[in-house]
């Protein structure tokens, strides 16, 4: 038999594999068919999606419970353009992501030929950088700059675009080197001087917060965040992104500020005096209206990217580079001024953020004989599983309630749509990140609006054996939608209802393959949680059905000052 | 305010877009825009005249795109620059030795003639070409077109400081 030409193809699975890829997350077609050969006898594993949306979260959920690069591959025209959505939300959260898409032939590009899409772009948007290859000799160093520009820096999805002829070129594989990067040299160091100057403002504060982000997570920064905000005595408020970068049950945490978050965390930043960001951009949902953010606070803000920088907010002392190199030399900036036993005390600073605990918690009313309420399922779920488990959401209330409720401990175990607020992200996340963690229980909790845009990626799951387990809470609509329609459209409910009854979710869980189970009373609570976590061979999907009234607070409504955060209805 | 950025970027399928993407994308203003080879290989420069009240995160997001190698704001006053025009002005025979004559002061070049028009060619800065602009258009311009505002640093200053400083 002839001896099979080694092509493009070839190539591009040995690039993959160069990298330390081990799981690829894809759908075949025409254009990247040429890839799915060499891929039968490659140790990189593929699990076959249903929908290019999903496989695309299910990379995203991959990298986030890694911190690895996840891999999406899909073809051209419509694999690609499905793929958007991943891509655009993995751009706004930060994270690595390398999409490989097969396109038409080099002669056909721009011919409008069957399934061709301007991929590149498309992608121009939503990408940190997409190459289009047009000569297979070309692969290995492409596949090797792609994967560094998602990794190193700020994070981000790089697209890689392969007409099918560059597939089957031939061609020889080699070392990979990053020569070809002359504009791309992201620093890591921080200014010594804005380290110290840094230092000099933490240390005369008298009204520090210390307001971290998802940057602090991608830095693996954890370790070093705990320390020196015990070396300076600071309390710490977390973004949605960063749920899990601090330890919730930590006698300085005080949850999540801004829209839906905690009123210690949110007024904390409003009355600090200095406020240290550290791998947070000043996102909408955080500062509510931009003029009456922290209005009193002098500004640290460390970032990775530079253009984060005085961005939304003007920084006093601006430090860019890596938050855990950051962190570190701060720290050590610290020790070595005095012992880490001698950090001011800030006595009164402290009893005022005690007390707006005592006066200001996160509540609900679990009525024992009236419907569910979501956060009680979640408590519930944390207490059964000793807050162990690694949780993905959807977007919109009960996103919110687990970034309420759920007492985060370890960076890595919180998986969400934070930028984008993707509805649909929770199933296929946690798709990939029970792939890439066959270890640790992984349980999506998702509402069942988001629940009805992915669903079908549990077949994924129940065929790949990849036994995630997911909860719907299900109030027959866009919760989040519905309760900004009550607020503030007059109670005019408009396109938000779902009904509670179809689909019938258990039926449709097992017709996926699946565990389906429903529970519909609190004290059908503990036994239901049990029964979903003693199944480990199949997927589980627990219908929980919910108070359909229930609202979310505390609430800063769109556009407003934190000044003014609503702890209920009648606030409004 | 107008600015003027000279970027130089790796000389590559899409820079162009990916810029100019980047301006619409962020809400930026692009007043004019040239782009060409460098005397360095693989290298292009993009000389930009943008409006924006500030420039510290354009410089920053220019910055950002991977293809950007050096951004470079060029002050007018250490800013040598120029731009190229077509102007078609009305002439007839009797009038064309006055539009000549015009035109010679201004150093532009005649590039073509006809019966009712004469055609010039003019190089130099943005005020050179406004100047001239200001003095043909009494005798009716038919067709104008201008390319973009391409741009580099002066060098001269350093080296009459050098001179000054004794080292010859």
């Amino acid at each position: 038999m002839k001896k099979q030409p080694f092509t493009g193809s070839n190539s591009l699975l040995s690039s993959l594999e160069h990298e330390g890829v081990e799981m690829i997350f894809g759908i075949p077609g025409g254009a990247i068919l040429p890839a799915y050969d060499p891929l039968l006898d490659s140790p990189i594993r593929h699990i076959l999606a249903r929908h290019e949306q999903g496989a695309g979260h299910m990379a995203e959920g991959y990298a986030m419970a890694t911190g690895r690069v996840g891999v999406a591959m899909t073809t051209s025209g419509p694999g690609a353009t499905n793929l958007i959505t991943p891509l655009q939300n993995a751009k706004m959260d930060s994270t690595p992501l390398v999409a490989i898409t097969g396109q038409v032939g080099t002669a056909a590009i721009g011919s409008d030929a069957f399934q061709e899409a301007y991929t590149t772009g498309l992608a121009m948007h939503c990408t940190k950088h997409s190459y289009l290859v047009t000569d297979a000799d070309e692969l290995p160093n492409v596949i090797h700059e792609a994967f560094h520009l998602a990794s190193t820096g700020r994070p981000g999805p790089v697209l890689v675009d392969i007409p099918k002829d560059v597939l089957n070129q031939p061609t020889h594989w080699y070392e990979p080197s990053l020569t070809g990067l002359p504009g791309y040299k992201p620093t890591r160091e921080g200014h010594p001087k804005q380290i110290n100057a840094a230092i000099d403002l933490i240390e005369s504060s008298e009204r520090p917060v210390l307001y971290v982000g998802g940057g602090v997570i991608n830095a693996g920064a954890s370790t070093e965040l705990a320390e020196f905000a015990v070396a300076v005595n600071a309390p710490v408020v977390t973004t949605l992104m960063a749920r899990g970068a601090f330890p919730d049950d930590h006698p300085l945490a005080l949850g999540m500020s801004g829209m839906h978050g905690t009123y210690p965390a949110t007024t904390a930043i409003q009355k600090a005096d200095v406020l240290v960001s550290l791998g947070a951009r000043f996102d909408d949902r955080v500062t509510g209206k931009v003029d009456a953010f922290a209005p009193h606070a002098k500004v640290i803000h460390v970032d990775v990217d530079p253009a984060e920088i005085g961005k939304v907010r003007k920084a006093e002392v601006p430090i860019v580079g890596d938050a855990r190199l950051i962190l570190r030399a701060l720290l050590d900036r610290v020790l070595s001024l005095r012992d880490a036993a001698d950090a001011p005390t800030r006595q009164e600073w402290f009893d005022q953020l005690d007390s707006w605990r005592k006066s200001h918690p996160l509540s609900y009313d679990q009525d024992p004989d009236g419907p569910i309420k979501t956060q009680h399922f979640i408590e519930r779920l944390h207490a059964l599983t000793n807050g162990e488990a690694v949780v993905t959401a959807g977007v919109g209330q009960h996103q919110m309630w687990v970034s309420q409720f759920w007492k985060f401990s370890r960076p890595r175990s919180w998986i969400n749509s934070g930028g984008l607020g993707t509805m649909g992200f929770a199933v296929p996340a946690a798709i990939g990140a029970k792939a890439a963690r066959p270890d640790d229980l992984v349980y999506a909790l998702d509402g069942d609006g988001c629940f009805q845009m992915t669903f079908q990626e549990l077949i994924t799951a129940a065929t790949e054996d990849i036994p995630v387990k997911v909860a719907v809470f299900n109030n027959g609509g866009y919760g989040m939608v519905k309760q900004w329609q009550s607020l503030f459209y007059e109670g005019r409910i408009s396109a938000t209802s779902l009904g509670t009854t179809i689909p019938d979710y258990p039926n449709l869980a097992e017709a996926m393959g699946c565990v389906g189970l429903r529970v519909t009373h609190a004290d059908q609570i503990d036994v239901t949680i049990e029964k979903s976590l003693s199944v480990n061979d199949r997927p589980v999907v627990v219908e929980v059905v919910t108070d359909p009234e229930e609202m979310c607070f505390p609430m800063i409504p769109a556009g407003g000052s934190n000044d003014d955060i609503a702890m209920g209805p009648e606030d409004l | 305010m107008q600015h003027t950025l000279s970027v130089t970027v790796e000389d590559k399928p899409g820079v162009l877009a990916r810029v100019s993407a980047m301006f619409s994308n962020r809400g930026f203003n692009i007043h004019s825009l040239a782009v060409g080879p460098t005397n360095v290989e693989g290298r292009s420069r993009i000389t930009l005249v943008v409006d924006a009240p500030e420039l510290e995160q354009l410089k920053k997001q220019l910055h950002k795109l991977v293809n950007v190698i050096k951004v470079q704001e060029l002050e007018p006053s250490e800013t040598l620059e120029a731009e190229v025009m077509l102007v078609r002005v009305s002439c007839d025979p009797a009038s064309r030795g006055e539009v000549g004559d015009t035109a010679g002061l201004f150093a532009a070049r005649m590039i073509d003639l006809s019966p009712k028009s004469m055609t010039l060619e003019i190089s130099g800065t943005p005020d050179h070409l406004a100047s001239f602009l200001d003095h043909v258009r009494p005798y009716g311009i038919i067709e104008l077109v201008k390319s973009g505002r391409v741009a580099m640093k002066k060098k001269s200053d350093v080296s009459t400081s050098l001179i000054g400083g004794g080292t010859r």
